[in-house]
């Protein structure tokens, strides 16, 4: 019976170590180990020992059950170690292939450029505010300083309607709107962004469609050295830090005194280039006091009140940062042109 | 303005401060400074030589052999091309080792087996454009006075050591549209005094007076007209510092007595006009309107007809000059005129610039009388012209001045007060320092107190209220010196309003959802304005269209969408998906403004998934678009107001478009473009919506509220039904839910079979129905009892049988 059970470990030691899988494993456990197994079958025997032999033969049965099932416990391991290596192996893929697309679209350069400066103001506490693309004569011009006849509002150089109405030729008449809404009292702090119309041939540089975005605070103690801080603070944070600014004079007939805003060149470092046209300098926009004619023409005493104002052009601002050649291709929304500007920056 | 620095030295000493360095400060003062070009750039080795010897080139018709003297050693043989070259010129010539424009070196040669030793220049070798020539040296090369010293260099008797500065003029600074007018500015800048020139022409016995009468009927355009006469002029060239001059400025010489003309409109800003007084045909001047119909040629050689709005200089009787703008050919000067009269005027803008602008004629003189010339300089500009023609062209100045004066200009005269200035600008100027800069400007100024009283010359017509004193202050006290600070007062929250709030959000959303954002324009064809329009308007027309294809305002915004889809294609982008937000205009009754509310439109073309090494690739189809709608509406709380009906719209597939609805209300469409309109466009399959942003984002939408996440599992029932085709799946959603009452909280399509297995008109529908009671589980017998109710519904309104 001893020698039985000690065949029985031997055989059952080969077979385990022997076997391939999981599965073939299990079966050695259900045959040696399990109710019907030889080593149940063996101990049955064990009523015809005597007393002493009784125990003893149980204790060797139970240690030929542990070794068996302490190495089918290894082989166990080692079989499910090599299934797992063998399931990583079969399911090993190419991660250099190309991930599936995520859908994504995005704003138009100039929306990204508008809502960058609109963000810019808000922070310095303006709101923004839109009017109507079709104007009036009077908002468009009249109340900007710019009586009939004035040559710079040539009919030319505007789409009308009809003889009061036409296409607005900048953002200005916005300005009027809304310091008519104040009713001659302050403080008026606005940004008005939109699309604006000219007569000119589209090419290159010039849209008869474009966009502009103006600025206007209008109160008891504006000075033109609060236009200065504001542009400053503006330029450095659209241009960045370490871009100087410069005003020099220049002319509007809705400011009083008018200046352009240039700030230096990033890509010669104010040395001079292509770019800066030899100079330096990058034009960037126009500003100025607001004429005291536009003030009390809005109800505003000019004696009391002042204000300063700026606009700029957004498709000249992108074609700057970005380094866009052709104003067309704001306009003719090529994917190709789009796409390019996904980027959040 | 084209600013001769070395001509400007003439009024202003600029010893020490180099052309560049000038530029920089009018540009930070006063007037952009476009352009500083240097004439002599690149250009080196040309010397006046003497034309001792010409001859016909032995081996080729059209090339002359000459020897030419070029002041140094032997005379050297030069192969020259010109037609006009000759023996006995003074001419430039580029010596061997000369560099001309274009880095064009002059090295020696041999041209047709004979030896070249240089080159004889053109203006144009030199550098100068050819239509600034002297007519007749602008097909060959170009001849120095008979005096001209040999071997001296050719670039300084031509003056090319000079740097030009382009003014880019605002329109206010007519002032500056003058040498003097320059030089007073740079005066202002740098502090200096200006020399004037003070002409005191020697005048003859005889009387100007004896020769004209001068009348003017049309006193408000010409308040001032004065009339010199000069008799036994030569006409011939001018001498070459004043072509020169008149080169460097961008304008051609013409003879002695015409460049002195156009000498002084430079230096003084004031346009002259000089006739041969031979060939008036009368003894008088008369200035009027011109008479309708009425027939002028002008000095171009054309021929044109004249308008009441015009202004003519007439002998009496026929029109001599259109005013202001261009000479007659009638009087033109010309080789053999003897005796001039000389024309200085004071017309305002109004006339000249609509003469201007009818015959579309801007000449030096129209530009300078549209902006404004200085009344004041009229008389010294004529006595200068005067005198230098006498110098130039001989002859003598009769004596007196022939006018006709209606002029009333005084100075202007303006006030401002030193707290002003300093509220406008921000500084804290003291009044000294304010009459300093007036003294700058030579502005004659009175302080009393506060006040500084400011005189101001009739040149700087520009300056006529207290803030443009305080611009003038403000420049030449220097903006860079200005502090800079940030507005004080009460401080105002920046903020978007809502709809700028939800407008971001619905772009972000679109973008989000893989579109790009296009923008396109306002304007298009008057058939493009009215398609895809949501209600049907008139649109708005322009006045005067620039063409027919941006004539008219949208109504809607699919059509240049569309546009883009094609202009896309057409370029191999076959993939694309847009969207747009902007206005529409919809026209109200006359007189008014239309009304212009903000839509959002999308199209998409093409592959909308492309996976392909995963073999996944979709197409576009309604239901993309769809729900991209849907998924808009969820985001901004609108889900439940959302409606689509079928419908049949211009331009869109009949069986596959839907309107939009909000509430109950129409606010949009969506559908396949029309298969003739695909066709049309050259497009693929396409799909658009469009709808009205303004209701969108001013509906009213229930505020945010939590409710409870459920505690009880939901029961999910599924059926599938048989109906007939055209049975909608909305409408059997909508007597689902109807029948289900609150214990039924989502129905959803989750399966359609309309295949050969199904009678033909028939489709099969499977809707998968969650049941849920926040109160407790639910139990088969709670549920069976709202289930068999939707059934029985679906069969009584819709004739809908579970399918066996
Ligand atoms: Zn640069």
């Amino acid at each position: 019976m001893q020698d039985r059970l000690k065949e029985l470990q031997i055989e059952a030691l080969e077979k385990v170590a022997a076997a391939a899988d999981l599965k073939e494993l299990n079966d050695i456990r259900v045959s040696y180990l399990g109710k019907k197994g030889p080593i149940t079958e063996v101990l049955k025997g064990m009523g015809k020992l005597s007393a002493e032999e009784r125990p003893k033969m149980g204790a060797l049965a139970n240690e030929v059950r542990d070794a068996i099932s302490g190495q089918m416990e290894g082989k166990q391991k080692e079989l499910e170690e090599a299934a797992v290596q063998k399931q990583l192996a079969a399911e090993e893929m190419d991660v250099t292939l190309p991930g599936r697309p995520v859908k994504m679209g995005s704003h138009h350069p100039l929306t990204s450029i508008i809502e960058e400066i609109e963000d810019l103001f808000i922070g310095m506490g303006y709101t923004v505010e839109e009017g109507p693309e079709v104007e009036k004569d009077y908002y468009n011009f009249e109340a900007l300083n710019l009586p009939k006849g004035h040559p710079a509002r040539d009919m030319q150089d505007s789409f009308y309607i009809t003889e009061e109405t036409l296409l607005r030729t900048h953002t200005s008449p916005v300005q009027a709107r809304t310091m008519e809404k104040h009713q001659g009292k302050g403080p008026v702090k606005i940004i008005c962004p939109g699309k604006v119309y000219r007569r000119d041939n589209d090419d290159a540089t010039h849209s008869h469609q474009f966009m502009q975005i103006e600025g206007l605070v209008v109160d008891e103690n504006i000075r033109m050295s609060d236009l200065k801080g504001t542009l400053e603070v503006f330029a450095k944070k659209l241009f960045g830090e370490d871009r100087e600014i410069r005003l020099r004079p220049s002319f509007f007939p809705f400011t009083e005194p008018s200046v352009e805003m240039d700030i230096s060149c990033k890509i010669c470092g104010g040395s001079g280039c292509s770019v800066c046209k030899g100079t330096g300098w990058i034009e960037i926009l126009g500003a100025g006091m607001v004429h005291p004619n536009v003030l009390e023409m809005a109800g505003y005493d000019s004696k009391k009140y002042t204000g300063f104002a700026f606009g700029m052009g957004p498709e000249r601002i992108a074609m700057l940062k970005y380094g866009v050649d052709d104003i067309r291709h704001f306009y003719t929304n090529d994917v190709r042109f789009l796409k390019q500007f996904s980027v959040e920056e | 303005m084209l600013v001769s620095y070395k001509w400007l030295q003439e009024y202003i000493d600029l010893a020490g401060i180099s052309a560049e360095e000038l530029a920089e400060k009018i540009t930070k003062s006063g007037i952009e400074v476009e352009g500083v070009e240097k004439l002599n750039e690149g250009l080196k080795g040309v010397v006046v030589g003497h034309v001792l010897e010409c001859e016909k080139h032995p081996n080729a018709e059209k090339l002359n052999k000459t020897l030419v003297d070029i002041g140094s050693g032997e005379p050297v043989q030069i192969i020259c091309g010109a037609p006009n070259v000759g023996k006995g010129q003074k001419v430039a010539v580029a010596t061997v080792g000369a560099v001309l424009p274009g880095n064009f070196k002059i090295k020696k040669a041999k041209l047709r087996g004979e030896e070249s030793n240089g080159m004889i220049c053109s203006l144009q070798e030199l550098g100068i454009e050819g239509k600034l020539a002297p007519k007749e040296y602008a097909e060959g090369i170009y001849n120095f006075s008979s005096d001209t010293e040999v071997g001296q260099d050719a670039l300084e008797v031509l003056n090319r050591d000079d740097v030009i500065l382009e003014l880019g003029l605002t329109p206010n600074r007519a002032d500056a549209m003058s040498m003097l007018g320059v030089a007073y500015e740079v005066g202002a800048i740098l502090g200096k005094e200006v020399k004037i020139p003070n002409p005191q022409p020697k005048t003859s016995s005889e009387q100007a007076s004896d020769y004209i009468k001068v009348t003017v009927e049309a006193k408000e355009d010409n308040p001032l007209y004065v009339a010199k006469i000069i008799k036994n002029v030569k006409i011939g060239p001018s001498p070459v510092w004043l072509q020169t001059r008149l080169m460097s400025a961008g304008i051609r010489p013409h003879n002695n007595v015409v460049d002195v003309t156009n000498f002084i409109l430079l230096e003084y800003g004031q346009p002259l006009h000089a006739f041969d007084y031979d060939k008036l045909g009368s003894k008088e001047i008369l200035v009027r309107r011109a008479g309708n119909g009425e027939v002028i040629e002008t000095l171009d050689d054309v021929k044109r007809t004249l308008t009441p709005d015009h202004l003519v200089i007439t002998n009496g009787t026929e029109p001599v000059a259109l005013a202001g703008v261009m000479g007659g050919a009638n009087s033109e000067v010309s080789s053999d005129t003897t005796t001039i009269l000389l024309e200085s005027a004071y017309f305002t803008g109004g006339a000249i610039r609509k003469a201007s602008k009818d015959h579309g004629l801007r000449s030096e003189a129209s530009s300078r009388y549209e902006k404004g010339v200085d009344p004041e300089r009229v008389r010294p500009a004529a006595e200068r012209a005067v005198e230098l023609m006498v110098e130039l062209a001989g002859g003598e100045v009769l004596g007196g001045i022939v006018e006709a004066d209606a002029l009333d200009v005084k100075p202007a005269v303006v006030s401002t007060t030193l707290g002003k200035i300093n509220k406008i600008l921000g500084t804290t100027l003291e009044m000294n320092e304010v009459k300093d800069i007036f003294a700058r400007l030579k502005f004659a100024t009175s302080v009393d107190n506060e006040t500084i009283t400011v005189t101001v010359p009739t040149r700087r017509g520009d300056i006529t209220i207290e803030e443009d004193l305080i611009e003038e202050v403000g420049r030449l006290y220097g903006y860079d010196n200005l502090p800079t600070t940030l507005p004080e007062g009460p401080s105002t929250p920046g903020h978007l309003s809502n709809y700028q709030k939800k407008r971001r959000l619905v772009r972000h959303f679109m973008e989000g959802a893989g579109l790009f954002q296009a923008v396109t324009y306002s304007l298009t064809s008057a058939e493009k304005a009215t398609q895809y329009a949501l209600e049907k308007y008139e649109p708005v027309e322009l006045a005067m269209p620039m063409s027919e294809d941006r004539s008219h305002l949208r109504l809607s915004i699919v059509p240049e969408l569309l546009e883009v889809l094609k202009y896309n294609n057409a370029r191999q982008n076959d993939s694309v998906a847009v969207y747009e937000t902007g206005a529409v205009f919809l026209k109200n009754s006359d007189g008014e403004l239309p009304e212009e509310r903000e839509h959002l439109a999308a199209a998409i073309t093409g592959l909308w998934e492309s996976h392909p090494w995963q073999g996944e690739k979709k197409a576009v189809d309604f239901f993309v678009l769809k729900g991209i709608v849907e998924g808009l509406f969820a985001k901004l709380g609108l889900e439940s107001q959302l409606g689509f009906q079928k419908a049949e719209l211009d331009g869109l597939h009949p069986g596959r478009t839907a309107e939009i609805f909000l509430n109950g209300d129409v606010i949009g469409f969506i559908g396949q473009v029309h298969p003739t309109m695909q066709k049309t466009l050259d497009l693929k399959e396409t799909y658009v919506f469009e709808l009205s942003l303004k209701s969108l984002l001013e509906a009213e939408t229930a505020p945010l509220q939590y409710t409870a996440i459920p505690r009880f599992p939901s029961i999910t029932r599924d059926i599938a039904l048989v109906v007939d085709k055209k049975k909608a799946a909305g409408d059997l959603e909508k007597i689902i839910s109807e029948a289900g009452g609150s214990l039924l909280k989502e129905v959803s399509v989750f399966d359609l079979y309309e295949g050969e297995k199904m009678e033909h008109d028939k489709k099969s529908l499977a809707f998968s129905l969650k049941y849920f009671d926040p109160e407790k589980t639910l139990t088969d017998e709670d549920i069976a009892k709202v289930h068999n109710k939707v059934l029985a519904k679906l069969e009584e309104k819709a004739g809908a049988v579970l399918r066996g």
